[in-house]
């Protein structure tokens, strides 16, 4: 009995990236359903909770509030502009960099790997803080940089704030898709090959999609866990919602109300994420095995 | 491996036991956890060192209290200071109506005017018209963030707002800001270190206003705590009269740091 | 020009080099690692046990507890926790007459980490369970054991090789999340290194430094897990 168990976990482990396994954990991915709420013990405890709501809204300050509710509603702007502009790039460049490892040459794989674990290996705030500062620290010395028609945007700090997150995007989604290349079954590929399809044809049409379609899954994980990410670019200036409620903290004095709210904000954030994916997945024929 | 799994329990427990029995009676000294010379920075050997560094330890001796240097992230060391992480903040903390109402100060112990600086390149002056279409950087939660947001960039500048001040020179250097607004004599130090010489000068000192700039700079305390501001004001006035203020402070400044 | 613009005796061991700051941050963050990464896994392990075995009230806390952790970013996480955990503590020991009691910032660090990846490895340990074979638990139970000794002999040596990989993982996200600890001011590796590079300018240099060894912590993690796996999994079919 053991053996049977024995022998097909650590091979369903070998085709799965250690990320997957660990990505629901990290990262929520799915909703509690609405009917399982009405049961006795749990109309008790939304009791409690509203209770405990019902406290903090009567006895903490929240008169602060429709002050800065604009800028909070601009900050949950940038912070979902932030995410979805570096998840899409992120996801662009993660298709190439897992290819390059599955089928290329050394001379391609090698750096992507090595770009993969670099990336994986480091915290992203020091690798953040690596791209604003450490690169701003060499501009003095290259007078040319403040001629250059980059110059405008390299002065702002979003393009940082985008590069750092869109690299480590891709990173840990490269790591995933190479799974997924790897994984598209060769006799799907084969047989494509007997068509005569040309090898363009063939990515296209056949393992691109299939890799993709193996790959989403995950990318509902992945994305919350940038939802989590996207904060650290507040700390190079870029104001997101974080930056904004950081702001509050500071005029107001306030130590738990203003990260009371970000918490709650990006709980909705994420729930709505998920929802969302859960929609696109209903839309998606069922994925094979 | 249960062996290994019940070791690592014992570790943890060993390990919080003893980082919570570490407790011990010294006050903790609310440090920004910044280089912010000459008042106070890090050196090579993790040691805390300058001008403010100095005051704190000759204040201490001076009213027989135990000091450790516990450094704290700035834009939170008010949080720290009223959650107790902290027992006061010796941070360049300028005493203000907007921070009174949070918490206490002790006297002030210096005072300094507020300067404003750019490229080398640039001409301009430290006022609203000057500064009219620049981007300025000033640090999170300090007076000069209130000053540049109320004057400055409602007279059409745009503030920039940094977590540390080293951060904001350091992007005044790779040229990211137009002009940087801070204490004079922190400025000063940044103008005279390597980087500040090449690219920067002072454009000026801004307006007072006592309102938002404060009335000089004091050690922040819980409100409440009577006691030890009562320790620390008379402690502040001896090493004044004594003369044990000014020698250390020679090793900095040329000039009466204090202020009128 | 890049050769003599990298001041490579500003990583000296000894000061005026700040290569030993480095590597007390580093040590630091270690030390914060693993005692966050061992309370995790206590609270962890508790936390899966509740979720499974627990009553409908406590498996519903437990979940509130995992939704929240993994739906909000680690770094409001650890300012709530930072600020919150501490003052609550102080005024938990304040009405139990005890007074306030003084928390250092690393076990303050410790708790917030510990308290983040007990969420995951809750999750993690949770699926290792459940696979491992029910018959398994239901001999034990024949065999009178009790409910503990069932937790201590049968379930948790038998799914540790299933949570293995996903507990792996979790040390290495810990190790990286010792990081966000900068933005309260804790002197960890990450902190040490923005401390260093604004005294001495050599933005590049230092953060290129602690790049690195991040890099060693994981690789070098990555060795000794791979020896542990390798172990747990001595009882498993041969293939």
């Amino acid at each position: 009995m053991k053996g049977e168990r024995g022998a097909s976990a650590p091979e369903a482990r070998v085709t799965l990236p250690p990320e997957e396994s660990t990505l629901d954990a990290t990262a929520l991915t799915s909703l509690p359903r609405g009917r399982a709420l009405l049961e006795p013990h749990r109309i008790a405890l939304m009791a409690v909770a509203a209770g405990i709501v019902f406290c903090a809204a009567w006895f903490m300050r929240w008169d602060w509030l429709p002050q800065y509710a604009g800028a909070i509603a601009s900050g949950v702007g940038v912070t979902l502009l932030m995410l979805v502009s570096t998840s899409l790039l992120g996801f662009f460049f993660a298709v190439p960099i897992a290819l390059v490892q599955v089928t290329g040459p050394w001379w391609l794989s090698l750096p992507a790997q090595g770009f993969c674990t670099v990336i994986r290996g480091t915290p992203l705030l020091l690798q953040l803080w690596l791209l604003y500062y450490g690169l701003g620290s060499l501009f003095p010395q290259f007078p040319e940089i403040r001629q250059s028609f980059l110059w405008p945007y390299l002065r702002e700090a979003w393009p940082y704030g985008v590069a750092a997150l869109t690299l480590s995007f891709a990173a840990y989604e490269g790591e995933v898709m190479r799974g997924a290349f790897a994984g598209v079954p060769r006799g799907e590929l084969e047989a494509a090959r007997a068509y005569g399809m040309s090898r363009w044809k063939l990515f296209w049409r056949i393992w691109l999609p299939r890799a993709v379609h193996r790959a989403l899954p995950t990318l509902n994980g992945e994305t919350v866990l940038q939802l989590k990410a996207t904060p650290l670019v507040a700390t190079i200036t870029v104001i997101d919602v974080y930056a904004v409620i950081s702001k509050i903290r500071q005029v107001t004095y306030l130590t738990y109300e203003p990260l009371l709210l970000l918490a709650l904000i990006y709980l909705i954030l994420t729930a709505l994420l998920v929802a969302a994916f859960r929609y696109f997945e209903k839309r998606i024929p069922t994925r094979s095995a | 491996m249960k062996h290994a799994f019940r070791t690592m329990i014992a570790a943890t427990i060993i390990g919080l036991a003893g980082a919570c029995g570490a407790a011990a009676e010294p006050l903790k000294v609310g440090f920004a956890a910044e280089p912010y010379p000459p008042f106070a920075s890090p050196d090579a050997s993790g040691n805390w060192e300058g001008w403010e560094v100095e005051f704190m330890q000759a204040m201490c001796k001076q009213a027989k209290l135990e000091c450790v240097i516990t450094p704290v992230a700035w834009d939170g060391i008010i949080p720290a200071l009223t959650s107790k992480k902290i027992d006061m903040i010796v941070g360049s903390m300028s005493i203000t109506p907007e921070r009174l109402k949070t918490i206490d100060f002790s006297d002030k112990y210096y005072n300094t005017p507020t300067g404003v600086i750019g490229p080398k390149s640039e001409k301009f002056a430290a006022t609203p018209e000057g500064l009219k279409g620049k981007t300025i950087g000033v640090q999170v939660a300090t007076i000069h963030q209130d000053y540049a947001t109320k004057y400055f960039g409602g007279a059409g500048a745009t503030v920039k707002e940094y977590q540390t001040q080293d951060e904001v020179n350091a992007d005044l250097a790779a040229g990211r800001l137009d002009a940087v607004q801070a204490d004079a004599i922190a400025l000063d130090a940044f103008l005279k270190s390597d980087q500040g010489k090449q690219c920067c000068d002072l454009k000026g000192n801004v307006k007072d206003d006592p309102e938002i700039l404060g009335a000089g700079v004091g050690v922040g305390l819980r409100k409440g705590d009577t006691e030890l501001k009562d320790k620390i004001n008379a402690a502040i006035k001896a090493i004044r009269a004594d003369g044990t203020y000014d020698t250390f402070s020679k090793k900095y400044f040329d000039f009466d740091v204090y202020g009128g | 020009m890049a050769a003599d613009m990298i001041n490579w005796s500003l990583l000296a061991l000894e000061p005026p080099g700040w290569g030993g700051v480095l590597l007390a941050g580093l040590m630091n963050s270690i030390k914060i690692a693993l005692g966050g990464y061992s309370l995790g896994l206590v609270l962890g392990t508790g936390g899966a046990f509740g979720k499974l075995y627990g009553g409908p009230v406590l498996r519903d806390l437990m979940e509130v507890y995992t939704t929240v952790v993994r739906a909000v970013p680690e770094l409001v996480l650890i300012l709530l926790l930072y600020y919150a955990g501490t003052d609550l503590l102080n005024r938990v020991s304040a009405a139990l007459g005890y007074g306030s009691v003084d928390i250092s910032g690393l076990a303050a660090g410790i708790f917030v980490i510990g308290v983040v990846q007990g969420a995951y490895s809750t999750e993690v340990l949770r699926g290792a369970i459940l696979a491992v074979p029910a018959g398994q638990i239901e001999a034990a139970r024949a065999f009178g054991m009790s409910p503990l000794m069932i937790m201590r002999r049968v379930t948790l040596p038998a799914m540790l090789p299933h949570a293995l990989p996903g507990l792996s993982n979790l040390w290495l996200i810990c190790t990286k999340d010792t990081a966000l600890l900068a933005v309260v001011g804790f002197s960890e590796l990450t902190l040490v290194t923005r401390q260093a590079a604004g005294t001495t300018k050599a933005y590049m240099l230092f953060f290129c430094a602690a790049g690195v060894l991040y890099l060693l912590l994981t690789l070098v993690s990555s060795l000794i897990i791979r020896v542990i796996e390798a172990r747990a999994r001595r009882g498993w079919a041969a293939r």
